[in-house]
């Protein structure tokens, strides 16, 4: 199995220790990366200010890997999203397609629409197969008990991403339990973390991750796994700030879903970039 | 005496026909990105919206109903219409197919065309414009990824990315005409 690896903006510069894990998981079920050459960003964070050049940044990151020729792996669920909303539209709405066009002609490249965009997740659930990952546990986490985070982009809007159900997710509960570890469920499992408000409201922000939070303590859980950068950064690198504001303590560790799965397959924590986590992941270790 | 008519506690007034600013809510239902005209103010969106929960003040029914209206004045108060985080669980969720997410996607969009950008959204789309990322590439970044085994961040092919965006109006919106004069 081979995919364009796109990096996208919040990994290569806030969340190395995802990509590394990443690479460290994908490696040992087999999967090659290519670099996709002169990638910008999805074009998502346009989005609010001109639909049309997110469309178009979008397209010109799709015509890079339909140029290699194999589908492109994401490891941020907006990107994905983002990737997979642009080519419906580009697909079903003749007016957007013919003004993308006009706009790639000027630096000569063609959308075709002939490469699949997918999330890690997809990738591992879909082309890798849970039984796969499961037989390449060698160290089976069953002390520890977790809460999945999925977040939004992951699945909705469900008629463009079809991924999961966003009603009741399951998909990454599946991918965790592969490698022995306790999913629990929780009240706020479906609740956005709050990081794309961060800018415009800091406070509304951290008070959607306060109720998140508390419902996950409320279940005793050892740790919080994700599947998006952005979420990552908001769980794991505010958790101090909360604590500053509301006077409370957190101290949950905050895992990419990577990391779980490359502690299974028995990495060190030190591979996986374990130790750039934010909140310390000491005690979580000492479970292991 | 209050009869079985009328509405007591009652936040609704009437809205006068000057009011409407019929060119905006056009723009908004020409754009072609869901269906506003057709919400018929279920409120399922405003019951799935994360924002809402913690703030009353801001209703993805009402901002649809605002635009369907024109009453553009509701939907510059009080920077409510940034706050949107863009989840989709309104779009997921309507039993009209409104897609109020993209809606006010669209919305946002028209608002920037006016001259209004909130100054978060306008420091990321600036950043992209200039870097291609939503942060510029700094050589420290790449220290840390080089310490850990990780190969340094593939370069933006920045010349394509600027040729692409001449052809829209983002630069003229952030006022990054001559962007690729600086640093």
């Amino acid at each position: 199995m081979k995919y364009s690896y796109f990096p996208g903006c919040v990994t290569p510069q806030r969340e190395n220790s995802y990509e590394l894990s990443a690479r460290k998981v994908i490696e040992k079920l087999g999967i090659e990366l290519v670099e996709l050459e002169g990638a910008s960003c999805c074009g998502f964070s346009l989005d609010a200010i001109d639909h049309l050049s997110s469309m178009a940044l979008a397209a010109r990151n799709l015509c890079l890997t339909e140029e290699i020729g194999c589908d492109l792996l994401a490891l941020c669920p907006t990107c994905s999203g983002h990737f997979a909303r642009v080519k419906t539209e580009l697909t079903e709405n003749p007016k957007s397609r013919s003004t993308i066009d006009a706009i790639l002609g000027k630096i000569d490249r063609k959308f075709e629409g002939s490469s699949q965009v997918k999330h890690i997740a997809r990738v591992l659930i879909e082309d890798v197969g849970v039984d796969t990952i499961r037989s390449t546990v060698v160290k089976p986490l069953k002390q520890l008990k977790v809460a999945p985070h999925y977040g939004c982009h992951i699945m909705k809007p469900s008629d463009e991403v079809r991924f999961d159900n966003p009603e009741n997710p399951k998909l990454l509960d599946c991918l965790v339990e592969a490698t022995g570890v306790t999913c629990v469920d929780y009240t706020e499992k479906k609740l956005c973390c709050g990081a794309p408000i961060m800018g415009v409201s800091e406070e509304l922000s951290l008070d959607i991750l306060r109720e998140k939070l508390g419902s996950i303590q409320d279940r005793g859980v050892d740790a919080i796994v994700t599947l998006c950068p952005f979420c990552h950064t908001h769980f794991d690198l505010n958790q101090a700030r909360m604590e500053e504001k509301y006077g409370e303590t957190y101290g949950m560790p905050v895992l990419h879903l990577t990391q779980l799965l490359g502690l299974a397959q028995g990495y060190q924590p030190g591979e996986l970039g374990l130790h750039e986590n934010r909140v310390s992941v000491d005690d979580l270790l000492e479970l292991l | 005496m209050q009869g079985w008519l009328t509405v007591p506690n009652t936040q609704g007034r009437v809205v006068s026909l000057d009011e409407l600013d019929s060119e905006f809510s056009e723009s908004v239902v020409k754009a072609g990105r869901g269906k506003p005209s057709v919400c018929f103010q279920c409120g399922t969106c405003a019951a799935s919206c994360p924002i809402m929960k913690f703030d009353e003040t801001y209703s993805p029914r009402t901002i649809i109903r605002s635009a369907v209206l024109g009453l553009t004045d509701r939907l510059l108060k009080r920077d409510l219409i940034w706050l949107c985080a863009a989840c989709y669980s309104c779009t997921e969720r309507c039993p009209r197919g409104v897609r109020p997410a993209e809606v006010i996607s669209t919305i946002r969009n028209i608002i920037a065309r006016k001259g209004y950008i909130h100054q978060s959204l306008k420091m990321q789309a600036t950043a992209i414009v200039r870097y291609g990322r939503l942060w510029k590439d700094e050589e420290f970044v790449n220290e840390i990824r080089g310490d850990m085994g990780l190969p340094p961040i593939s370069a933006v092919d920045l010349q394509e990315v600027a040729k692409v965006l001449e052809h829209t109006k983002v630069k003229e919106l952030l006022g990054e005409q001559d962007a690729e004069d600086k640093p």
